[in-house]
C-alpha cells in the first residue's frame, strides 16, 4: 500500500481551461487526474449528439486532450478518471484507444463504467413501482415522461475503484457524481472498505473540494481576491492523500493562485445544503465534522470528517424539453439611460401584447444597474449614469412566440429612445429550453457495470 | 456602529435547482458571531426581498466560522429554464455582504 496518493483535479466543468490538465500532469508530480465534465444540461446535449450519431455523445474535447496528455501520463503512470464519457463512454473509449495506437502506446487499458443510462427503462422503472417522483414538487414524472431527452443515474466511487482493481490506467465513466472520482482512487489504494463511513466521507469531501477545479485555490475568491497571485497560471487543487482519511489540499509551486484556509472554505460550502447530510452514493458525508488547518505555503490540512451510511437510493437527474427562449440587448447612451431604457422596454411590451403573443415570462433586466442584485441595487443619480444595457428575455411553449420576439428588438434602434446601439449580433433565435427533472431510484434497480477494453493488434 | 459585512466575512454563492445557496464565512470568531446574532432567517427574508420568493434554511457550520442559507424559489426556475442574467445565484453571495449590520 501506498502511503499517500497525490490526485489532481484537471476541469471543474466541460469548457474549462484546456491546458489546466496538461500543466496538472506536467508542472509536478501526481499520480491520478480527476475530470469532471458533466452539468446536468450538458446530458441532454449529448444525448441528442448520440441520437444523431452513435459513435458520439461524450465530451468531445477529451481525444484532442489526450493527444497531448497520454504521451505523460504513460510515461510517469498517472492515471486519469473522468465522467466525460457523458451518454457513450464506450465511444469514448474507442476514440481514446484510437489515439493511444497512433501515439505507440501498447497495452493501455481502459474501463468503461455503464449502466447509468435508463432512458430506455423508465417504462419498466415505473411498472416496478417506483414513480421517479421529482425531488423538489413531488410531481411524478408521468406528466414529463414524453419529452424526456435523457435520464441517468449518479453512481459512486466504487465502480471507478473496481475498475481500477481490473487495472485499468484509465477510467471513463457517464453520470458519476464529482467527489466519486477523486474517493475512488483512495478505496482502492489504500484498500478502504466502503463501510468505513468516516473514510468515505473523508474522500467524498476531498472530491468537493477538487469538483470544481480553479474554484479551491484562488479563482472566484470573494475574500481578498486581489491578492491571488498570477491567477493567469492559475494552478488547479491537488488532494494530498493519507491512508488515515487525512488529506491535504495543494497546488504545483510553480502554478499562480492560492491555497488556503478562506480558498478551500469559500469552496466547501458551495452547492451545499444541509451541511450535515451531504449525500452520496457512497456515505453521508457530515460537513460540520471537518477540521481545516491552514499549515502555510499553499498546504491546507483537511482531517477528522466524519460520515454516516448511505442511503438506498440513488439520485436521477433527466432533462425534458420545456418550450423556447430567447433574449434581446440594447445598449443606452447618457443622458437619461435609464429613463430610456425603461422607456425602450415599455415599448416592446406593448408591441409585443398588441401582436397577442403569449408567453410564459418576460422578464426585463438593465445590465449595468440591477441585473445582479436586483431590488438591492443602489440607484445612482441618473446623470451619473454613462451606458446601460436593455436585456429582455422571453420564454414560451411555442417557437413561433419566440421567433417573432426576435423580430421586435431591432426595430426599437429606429423607433424608439434615442442614443442607442449595440445590435450587432443579428435577431435573437430561438433556443430550446432543457429543464430538469431531480428524481430517486432504489438502488436495487440499477447496477452498474464496469467494462475493461484492452488494445489487441 | 454599522458596518458592512464587506468587512467582516467572505463566501460563495450557487445554484441547487431553483434554489440558491450561500454560504457565508467570517474572518474571525467575533466575526462568527455577529454572523450567528444578524443574520435570522427574518433578517435574510428581509434582505433577499424581491429576489427570493420561497423559504430560507439556516444552516451553522462552526467549524469553518461559516452560515450556509438555502433560499428556496430564488432562480427563476433555475438551471436553463430561468431567465435571468445571473440564473445560478453566483452574485447572491455578494448581494449578502451589502447588509449592514450593528458591530
Amino acid at each position: 500500500m501506498k502511503d499517500k496518493i497525490l490526485i489532481a483535479s484537471g476541469q471543474g466543468f466541460w469548457g474549462d481551461l484546456i491546458d489546466a490538465p496538461y500543466k496538472q500532469v506536467t508542472e509536478g508530480e501526481v499520480d491520478y487526474l480527476v475530470m469532471d465534465y458533466l452539468a446536468e444540461v450538458t446530458m441532454s446535449i449529448l444525448q441528442k449528439q448520440m441520437n444523431k450519431n452513435p459513435k458520439l455523445g461524450y465530451a468531445s474535447d477529451i481525444p484532442d486532450l489526450m493527444k497531448r496528455i497520454l504521451p505523460v501520463c504513460w510515461d510517469k503512470n498517472i492515471k486519469i478518471i473522468t465522467n466525460g464519457g457523458g451518454v457513450n463512454p464506450t465511444a469514448c473509449a474507442e476514440a481514446v484507444m484510437d489515439i493511444a495506437k497512433s501515439l505507440g502506446i501498447d497495452n493501455l487499458r481502459i474501463a468503461v463504467v455503464l449502466g447509468d443510462n435508463i432512458k430506455d427503462r423508465i417504462d419498466e422503472i415505473l411498472e416496478s413501482g417506483c414513480m421517479l417522483n421529482n425531488m423538489e414538487t413531488g410531481e411524478p414524472v408521468t406528466i414529463i415522461k414524453d419529452k424526456i431527452l435523457s435520464a441517468n443515474v449518479y453512481f459512486g466511487a466504487i465502480p471507478i475503484a473496481e475498475a481500477l482493481k481490473d487495472g485499468a490506467d484509465i477510467v471513463i465513466t457517464g453520470r458519476t457524481t464529482d467527489t466519486g472520482l477523486t474517493l475512488a482512487p483512495m478505496i482502492y489504494e489504500f484498500g478502504w472498505d466502503p463501510q468505513d463511513y468516516n473514510l468515505m466521507a473523508a474522500g467524498t469531501v476531498a472530491g468537493h473540494i477538487l469538483e470544481c477545479g480553479g474554484q479551491a485555490s484562488g479563482g472566484n475568491f470573494l475574500g481578498d481576491w486581489e491578492s491571488i497571485n498570477d491567477l493567469a497560471n492559475l494552478g488547479f487543487p491537488i488532494a494530498e492523500a493519507y491512508p488515515d482519511g487525512s488529506v491535504i489540499i495543494t497546488k504545483h509551486k510553480s502554478m499562480g493562485g492560492k491555497v488556503s484556509f478562506e480558498t478551500v472554505a469559500e469552496q466547501l460550502v458551495y452547492e451545499i445544503g444541509d451541511p450535515k447530510e451531504y449525500i452520496t452514493p457512497d456515505c453521508v458525508a457530515d460537513f460540520t465534522s471537518i477540521n481545516l488547518e491552514d499549515l502555510g505555503n499553499n498546504r491546507v490540512k483537511v482531517y477528522g470528517v466524519r460520515g454516516k451510511p448511505e442511503t438506498n437510493l440513488y439520485k436521477v437527474s433527466c432533462s425534458y424539453a420545456k418550450g423556447y427562449s430567447a433574449a434581446g440587448s440594447l445598449t443606452y447612451s447618457w443622458p437619461k439611460a435609464l429613463t430610456k431604457a425603461k422607456a425602450a422596454d415599455k415599448i416592446l411590451r406593448k408591441r409585443l401584447h398588441d401582436l397577442g403573443l403569449k408567453f410564459e415570462e418576460i422578464r426585463t433586466e438593465f445590465v449595468g444597474y440591477d441585473s445582479c442584485h436586483g431590488p438591492l441595487s443602489y440607484l445612482p443619480d441618473e446623470d451619473l449614469i454613462n451606458e446601460l444595457v436593455l436585456k429582455v428575455s422571453v420564454r414560451a411553449d411555442d417557437f413561433e412566440s419566440v421567433e417573432r420576439f426576435g423580430k421586435e428588438i431591432a426595430p426599437l434602434i429606429l423607433t424608439g429612445p434615442p442614443s442607442v446601439t449595440g445590435f450587432a449580433g443579428g435577431r435573437p433565435k430561438p433556443s430550446s429550453v432543457v429543464a430538469y427533472w431531480p428524481a430517486l431510484i432504489p438502488k436495487n434497480l440499477v447496477f452498474p457495470e464496469v467494462k475493461l477494453l484492452e488494445y489487441t493488434i | 456602529m454599522k458596518k458592512r459585512l464587506l468587512e467582516i466575512a467572505h463566501g460563495r454563492s450557487g445554484d441547487k435547482g431553483n434554489a440558491a445557496n450561500i454560504g457565508i464565512i467570517a474572518y474571525d470568531q467575533s466575526g462568527y458571531e455577529i454572523l450567528l446574532k444578524n443574520l435570522t432567517v427574518e433578517r435574510m427574508k428581509e434582505h433577499f426581498e424581491g429576489i427570493c420568493f420561497g423559504e430560507i434554511e439556516r444552516f451553522e457550520l462552526p467549524n469553518l466560522k461559516a452560515l450556509n442559507f438555502l433560499l428556496h424559489d430564488t432562480l427563476g426556475g433555475g438551471g436553463t429554464v430561468s431567465l435571468k442574467h445571473d440564473a445560478q445565484g453566483k452574485t447572491l453571495a455578494a448581494a449578502l455582504l451589502r447588509m449592514e449590520v450593528e458591530m
